[in-house]
């Protein structure tokens, strides 16, 4: 440092600068996970790193905190955090700036967060490891940083432990530990994935103030719109790679990458209705094979007949909640009826009363205007077939230890298909009906990728040739574009099998995309219901309001 | 028929699961990386498979017979005579032919002991996992009141009961060992009836018995086996505790813990007498435990997959 001109003007050189980044692991020849990234963000900025599962953009984030882990092998042309190579950073380097300089926000708040300490205290952590504060000052620090994330009466929420708060109060409280040392760049993984869209919508507005003039914020998701509201920039990655990046306006109306066009028109909305989300042609209409034994019955045929479904739990505080309190509704053939809901608004227990895996308090649930709910659970079993179900997670679904053909000959043997080439050929029809070849049937469902297990469940479910179909967030754990083809399948199926949906969703886009009429729940009782036009562009509830006002939108052209 | 080309799963879905190809030739390097075989493990399963051959055909390894006595001069030492490799008892017979005829009975011990064991435990824990409450707390109180006794005073008990012998000390190790098995499988028994896809079944319309025999059974008792691996080597040990205080085989028969038993007072004519059978007894519990352990992270490995 002989310059004497050593106080320069600092050029606005980036804060964080990748290039060539590639990440592998097991071993130098392994196939890379992250492929030759490059990206800088600069102070004052937020870029937003957007892919499905599996493309390696967590890593990268991972990476640029020093938190790949043992098995990685990462190589780069340049990895600079605040102008020093963060790549030859030593453990005992990285400590000194994780926490202080770079703060981590994970995905899940409950695991991230140390069950055992009440969350004050892992809030004072990152500053009693990085900054000299007194006892006293760290505590009224920690009370400061809870305030200004929004956690109402934080004295009393600081006493508390991460299983006594709310999703989105846990949520607060770790974005409260990652800025408490008022680092320079902040990176949130996945920070609302977890979240009822109302508090996720809150989440957003709290991450945009967490950007400050002197702070860049990276954020991760697989959440387009998500993104879209906070990021300056967004880098769309693929496969390890980064295959479009831009301003977000630019990416979003402008899209240059066919993936990105794919990803947003993947996604389902109210404009999306009647339009397939996938780009695979839809093929046209054959007749099915006659493999099927029944008659479909005719469309606008009530079904399903529920009425004032209640029902109550005792907690573990003794107190009695009602997680259902008097819905009703019916379903007809060939239509498709949503219900929407926040979690513990009371929708899934409506389903599995509704699948009589749940007892009702009161009121009924009718087949084809038969009782239903009043039968004993083996008289329900000879009617079960009429009415199957599609679950949220198709993996802890299916036995572990059954193939595909295991799965599905199991439920032809309910559905009293005989053994042999009839069932043979009724179990192909059926992998057919959903998109899959017969190769997939030897495998087990652990060796399936998630839309190819979300296949086989729809497989089974339809193999008892049911009437009506309870889907229960059927697509909630799947990736923007899987979810687009299981949703086109759904609704191809139901052209050409005459099938009814109940289906249930906490995501608004999907409900509206898919649904005729639909249910908003709250606190386990119906606020509106309707069709869901209707309801969707013109809610009467002011609860129906706030959902749909915290919906990220896409304001895009399309494509 | 096709709805949807059935290559579109295969196409752009970089989902969690790798393709089929890749994933297969990662989890087969995966299976060759698991199964690189630690050296104990290889010599104590070269010792179970020496000790199997044994048991079924003792004639392979020795021509003396173990219960003829002055087959040679009492007490001969090891390595001093070629007919008798590893030297002669008190009564004269040959150290090594009763060894080696002696496995039978430890192996019998316990494979036999566990079976009963597994058998019991898997009924009990099925009762109290699937029954009532009623039959559930029953069922498990009784269980911990007989965990609450150590496995060789409960054999004591059994045997005081049904009397001394082989048979019996089979029966009295194998009900010693049966809760262990029975909590497990209970534990088990509620995972897995709690799980979505028995909840999926009874969803498809299966009967309560056909969810249970096909779903609830097998998975429930899946851990079991890596268990009983390990258990089987605990049995042999008691079961040679049981002989050498006298309540399980009775001498002549070749049987390890009798054999020590026995040459006890001996032990300053001849060492080997004590510790060959003692150290036998050592090695084959070894051994089965190290085996049963390998087969338990062999089975975690795949399950964690």
């Amino acid at each position: 440092m002989s310059t004497s001109s050593a106080p320069q003007p600092a050029p606005p050189a980036p804060l964080v600068e990748v290039a060539g980044l590639r990440v592998r692991f097991g071993g130098r020849r392994a196939a890379p996970v992250v492929d030759g990234v490059s990206f800088s963000l600069a102070r004052g900025e937020c870029l937003g790193l957007v892919g499905e599962s599996g493309s390696g953009k967590s890593v990268t984030a991972r990476t640029l905190a020093g938190l790949t882990g043992q098995g990685a092998v990462v190589e780069y042309e340049r990895l600079a955090f605040d102008g020093q190579d963060s790549g030859r950073f030593s453990e005992s380097a990285w400590r000194s700036v994780r926490g202080a300089r770079i703060g981590f926000v994970m995905q899940d708040a409950l695991s991230s967060l140390d069950a055992l300490r009440p969350v004050g205290r892992e809030i004072a952590e990152p500053l009693r490891l990085h900054a000299p504060l007194t006892r006293e000052q760290r505590e009224e620090k920690v009370l400061a940083l809870l305030e200004s994330v929004g956690v109402p009466e934080p004295a009393f929420r600081a006493g508390q432990y991460p299983h006594e708060l709310s999703g989105g109060l846990r949520q607060r409280a770790l974005i409260a530990s990652a800025i408490a040392c008022d680092p320079d760049l902040v990176i949130a993984d996945e920070p609302t994935t977890a979240l009822d869209a109302t508090v996720a919508a809150q989440v957003v507005e709290l991450l945009q103030k967490v950007k400050t003039a002197d702070r860049a914020l990276l954020v991760i998701s697989h959440d387009l719109a998500m993104v879209s509201r906070i990021a300056d920039r967004v880098a769309v990655m693929r496969a390890g790679r980064i295959v479009e990046q831009g301003p977000t306006e630019e990416v979003l109306r402008r899209p240059s990458h066919p993936y990105t066009r794919e990803l947003l028109a993947a996604v389902p909305s109210a404009a999306s209705r009647g339009a397939r989300l996938s780009p695979a042609p839809a093929p046209a209409a054959r007749p099915r094979a006659s493999t099927r034994s029944r008659q479909r019955p005719a469309p606008g045929t009530v079904l399903l007949r529920a009425a004032d479904l209640t029902r109550s739990f005792t907690g573990a505080d003794g107190v009695e909640r009602r997680a259902v309190d008097g819905v009703s509704f019916t379903l007809a053939a060939g239509e498709t009826l949503g219900i929407v809901g926040e979690s513990g608004s009371g929708k899934t227990t409506t389903a599995r009363i509704v699948l009589g895996l749940e007892r009702t308090d009161a009121g009924t649930v009718a087949l084809r205007d038969r009782p239903w709910s009043a039968l004993s659970r083996a008289e329900q079993r000879d009617e079960r077939r009429n009415l199957q179900v599609i679950h949220q997670d198709p993996l802890a679904s299916f036995d572990p230890r059954h193939t595909v053909e295991r799965v599905l000959a199991e439920a032809l043997r309910v559905a009293r298909v005989p053994r042999g080439p009839r069932r043979r050929e009724r179990l192909l029809d059926l992998l057919d009906l959903v998109g899959l070849d017969a190769g997939m049937l030897r495998r087990r469902p652990a060796e399936l990728s998630g839309g190819q297990r979300q296949r086989v469940a729809i497989a089974r479910a339809l193999a008892p040739e049911p009437e009506v179909v309870v889907c229960d967030e059927p697509v909630s754990a799947l990736d923007v574009s899987v979810q687009a083809r299981i949703l086109d399948l759904l609704r191809d199926l139901q052209r050409d099998l005459g099938l009814a949906y109940l289906f249930i969703s906490h995501d608004l886009g999907v409900v509206h995309h898919l649904s005729d009429r639909v249910l908003v729940m709250k606190d386990g009782a119906v606020v509106e219901s309707g069709d869901v036009e209707d309801v969707f562009t013109r809610p009467a509830h002011p609860y129906t309001r706030t959902l749909l006002n915290a919906v990220p939108r896409l304001t895009t052209t399309g494509d | 028929m096709t709805i949807a080309p059935s290559v579109s799963d295969a196409l752009p879905e970089p989902a969690s699961a790798p393709p089929p190809g890749r994933a297969r030739a990662a989890s087969a390097a995966a299976w060759l990386r698991s199964r690189r075989p630690r050296v104990g493990t290889v010599l104590a399963v070269a010792f179970l498979v020496l000790l199997v051959v044994a048991a079924l055909a003792p004639g392979l390894l020795t021509s003396q017979d173990p219960l003829a006595p002055g087959g040679g001069p009492g007490f001969l030492a090891p390595f001093r005579s070629p007919a008798h490799i590893l030297g002669t008892d008190q009564d004269g017979r040959d150290l090594f032919s009763r060894l080696v005829h002696g496995t039978r009975a430890s192996l019998e011990m316990g494979l036999g002991a566990t079976a009963i064991a597994v058998t019991g435990g898997t009924v009990l824990g099925l009762l109290a996992g699937l029954g009532t409450r009623f039959t559930e707390s029953l069922v498990m109180r009784l269980v911990d009141v007989v965990l609450a006794i150590p496995e060789l005073l409960l054999a004591l008990v059994v045997v005081a009961l049904l009397g001394a012998g082989t048979v019996d000390a089979l029966v009295a190790v194998g009900v010693a060992t049966i809760p262990y098995y029975a909590r497990m499988v209970r534990a088990q028994t509620h995972v897995v009836r709690r799980s979505a896809y028995v909840e999926a079944a009874t969803a498809l319309g299966l009967s309560r018995s056909a969810v249970i025999r096909r779903h609830v059974l097998p998975n429930a008792v899946r851990p079991l086996m890596v268990l009983a691996a390990i258990g089987t080597g605990t049995a042999i040990g008691v079961g040679a505790s049981l002989s050498f205080i006298g309540l399980g085989a009775k001498p002549p028969a070749p049987e390890w813990g009798s054999m020590l038993s026995t040459a006890v007072p001996f032990i300053s004519n001849d060492w080997a007498l004590v510790a060959l059978p003692g150290a036998l007894i050592t090695l084959t519990v070894l051994s089965v435990t190290v085996a049963g352990r390998a087969l338990k992270r062999h089975s975690e490995g795949r399950t964690g997959r």
